[in-house]
């Protein structure tokens, strides 16, 4: 990949210094399929080149496991790629190291995309889809724009997807379709009302869902059999299915905007060389990469000023300044607080 | 043994005793397995299921256990999902079985392969297969909507239907096996006898043939069951997210949560309700024979 020839010289620096003491090689760990290729070859193969930091490259992310790697006190990772509430739930149970900012630079970054204990690696939403043969294509006449549409059997008549085994990102499509607004999602969500009226709103829906899916693989899939109609599920994905040849549109109208991460187990074994590598594929240069593989937006804002992606796939990242307004972002203190109670009530519906 | 010195009643239990000690220095290695591999990290499951948030003891994960209709749900659809399969099982594998076991032995090794190749593919592969034949657009609606069987493609899976369907197929074999070799061992000359005396060859089959065939049966039905009771994938591919059976719920309170404590409280009710539902059917059904050995 190109990467700046100031950023060269810069790296080149970088690895002057770094090489006196030879460091341990790291172990990163990412999802499998498309989005693991995408980090090599946008982040991690140059990253390691231009600081001469050596990677061993995993694949399997879970915070579970790395929560169990930190319990049973035999750490092997370095730095895991994971979900902003996945991170969120394991700093809670105290899994994590705490990122240092000194030696990350996050001065350009998004709002709301780095925790304590987690860096963003990339912007995505959790969008509705569907056949654009059956309801048009996005932004055309008489297509889906709002959660209530996906709600809205009558309208639009169809078989419906939604989220199996999980609640993040299962009830707030269902209250903005209530009619709450988009702001105020969260807080009618923080009390125990707000979560049945969400869960009754998807009780509604219910007989109509034909598929709860388990994966970003499964959304891709169910669109490319035809196996639904319309389904929640994340925007790269559809691309995808859509490369391949997929009737499937997405719109970002109140999608939920969120983002995956870099996390630490704590007591990594080679915390001090895992934060230099964090740091160097957190800078632009790197992420502006990202979208030539995955349509997951950076969560540097300075990527897009690098970048050299073509303009009409740049305006369809989640993190375009375009598309943010249109979308609620994520709120992880309430999945801090609240996520173990909704989850509960969730796979009780699911169960009935 | 006629005509030897006279007996020894010390010499014998001596002997007795030797030959104890020799088999049971011979059960040794496989005891130590046994506990290592079985016993340890089923006290640490245990242990695991009782400590609490705090670290502490306590009855928090089976409180949570019944704070939630999920719960009861879950493992009502569990033990729902195994019955019906064995069941399934039954109807499929006891004419199969029979079939086999009337075939020269040349034949029956060949028929057998067409049971068993399914049982060497990988169980994923398997399940996912299902999806392919019964989605939607599967290979079955397409057709039976062409040949005019029915007119809009049926809901043959994402749902209870489909992961039967799967299960059955993928559980057949163990059902199979042992009944097949149950009715080999039956001697062909009492059914000759009854007939002999008058019976049908219906009632022959039944008041001969089936009782001789049922330990087989029942062998095959106890691991189709419990293998059921801890299935994961099949649900979980086939069943659209609207079958949750305890694994599926012990991954999902893991990935989320990763509480160790909850799921580990699944997996120790689970294997109780396991134990209680195999000692009240070895009662109700008396197949003590089969399960513990006794005649």
């Amino acid at each position: 990949m190109n990467i700046g020839r100031k950023f060269a010289a810069a790296a080149a620096a970088v690895f002057a210094l770094g090489t006196a003491a030879a460091a341990e090689p790291i172990t990163v760990v990412s999802w499998g399929g498309t989005y693991g290729q995408a980090q090599d070859n946008a982040l991690f193969n140059d990253a390691s080149k231009n600081t001469g930091i050596e990677i061993i490259r995993e694949s399997g992310a879970s915070m579970s496991k790395a929560c169990l790697q930190v319990e049973s006190g035999a750490v092997t990772w370095d730095l895991v790629v994971t979900g902003s509430g996945g991170a969120a739930a394991a700093a809670a149970k105290g899994c994590l190291e705490e990122i240092d900012y000194s030696v990350v630079d996050v001065s350009d970054f998004y709002p709301n995309t780095y925790t304590d204990h987690c860096v963003g690696s990339d912007v995505f939403a959790t969008v509705m889809a569907w056949n654009t043969d059956k309801y048009g294509a996005p932004g055309s006449d008489g297509a889906p724009n709002y959660w209530a549409d996906f709600f809205d059997v009558e309208k639009f008549p169809g078989t419906r997807a939604y989220r199996a085994n999980n609640v993040d990102g299962a009830l707030e499509p269902a209250l903005m379709a209530d009619g709450v607004a988009p702001e105020d999602v969260y807080d009618v969500l923080a009390t125990r009302e707000g979560k049945e009226r969400a869960i009754n709103k998807i009780r509604e829906l219910k007989p109509h869902i034909a598929v709860f899916w388990e994966s970003g693989a499964m959304q891709a899939q169910l669109m490319k059999d035809g196996e639904v109609d319309m389904t929640t599920g994340w925007n790269g994905r559809f691309d995808n299915a859509k490369k391949d040849g997929a009737t499937v549109g997405y719109t970002f109208n109140q999608a939920l905007l969120d983002y995956d991460c870099f996390a630490m187990p704590k007591g990594a074994p080679n915390k001090d060389t895992a934060m230099k590598f964090l740091a160097e594929v957190s800078k632009p240069e790197y992420q502006a990469n990202l979208p030539f593989h995955i349509t997951y937006g950076p969560t540097n804002r300075k990527a897009y000023e690098v970048t050299t992606a073509p303009d009409e796939l740049i305006r369809a990242l989640p993190s375009h300044p375009d598309n943010v307004p249109m979308m609620v972002p994520v709120s992880l203190d309430w999945y801090a607080e609240h996520r173990a109670e909704a989850l509960e009530m969730y796979i009780e519906l699911l169960s009935e | 043994m006629a005509g030897a010195a006279p007996l020894h009643e010390a010499a014998l239990q001596r002997q007795h005793r030797r030959e104890q000690w020799s088999i049971l220095s011979l059960v040794v290695p496989a005891m130590i397995v046994i506990i290592l591999i079985i016993l340890i990290p089923l006290s640490w499951l245990f242990y695991l299921s009782f400590l609490g948030d705090d670290g502490g003891f306590s009855l928090e994960n089976y409180h949570k256990m019944t704070q939630y209709k999920s719960y009861y749900r879950i493992f009502v659809t569990t033990f729902q999902v195994s019955i019906l399969t064995t069941l399934a099982c039954i109807a499929l594998g006891y004419p199969l079985a029979f079939f086999l076991a009337q075939l020269p032995p040349k034949w029956a090794g060949i028929f057998m392969l067409a049971v068993l190749l399914p049982f060497w593919t990988s169980l994923l592969v398997r399940t996912y297969a299902w999806l392919v034949l019964l989605q939607k657009r599967g290979i079955l609606n397409e057709f039976a909507v062409q040949i005019g069987l029915w007119e809009t493609p049926i809901k043959l899976v994402h749902n209870m239907t489909g992961t039967l369907i799967g299960m059955a197929h993928i559980m057949l074999p163990f059902l199979v096996l042992p009944l097949y070799n149950a009715m080999r061992k039956i001697d062909g000359d009492l059914m000759h006898a009854a007939a002999n005396l008058g019976a049908s060859p219906v009632h022959a089959f039944w008041r001969v043939y089936f009782p001789l065939s049922l330990p087989g049966m029942v062998a095959g039905a106890l691991i189709v069951f419990v293998l059921c009771l801890g299935f994961y994938v099949t649900p979980a591919v086939l069943g659209g997210g609207r079958v949750i059976m305890v694994s599926n719920h012990i991954t999902a309170i893991l990935e989320n949560q990763f509480d160790w404590g909850a799921a580990s409280a699944l997996g120790v009710v689970l294997l109780v309700a396991t134990t209680f539902t195999l000692y009240l059917a070895a009662r109700f059904f008396r197949f003590d024979a089969v399960l513990f050995g006794r005649d």
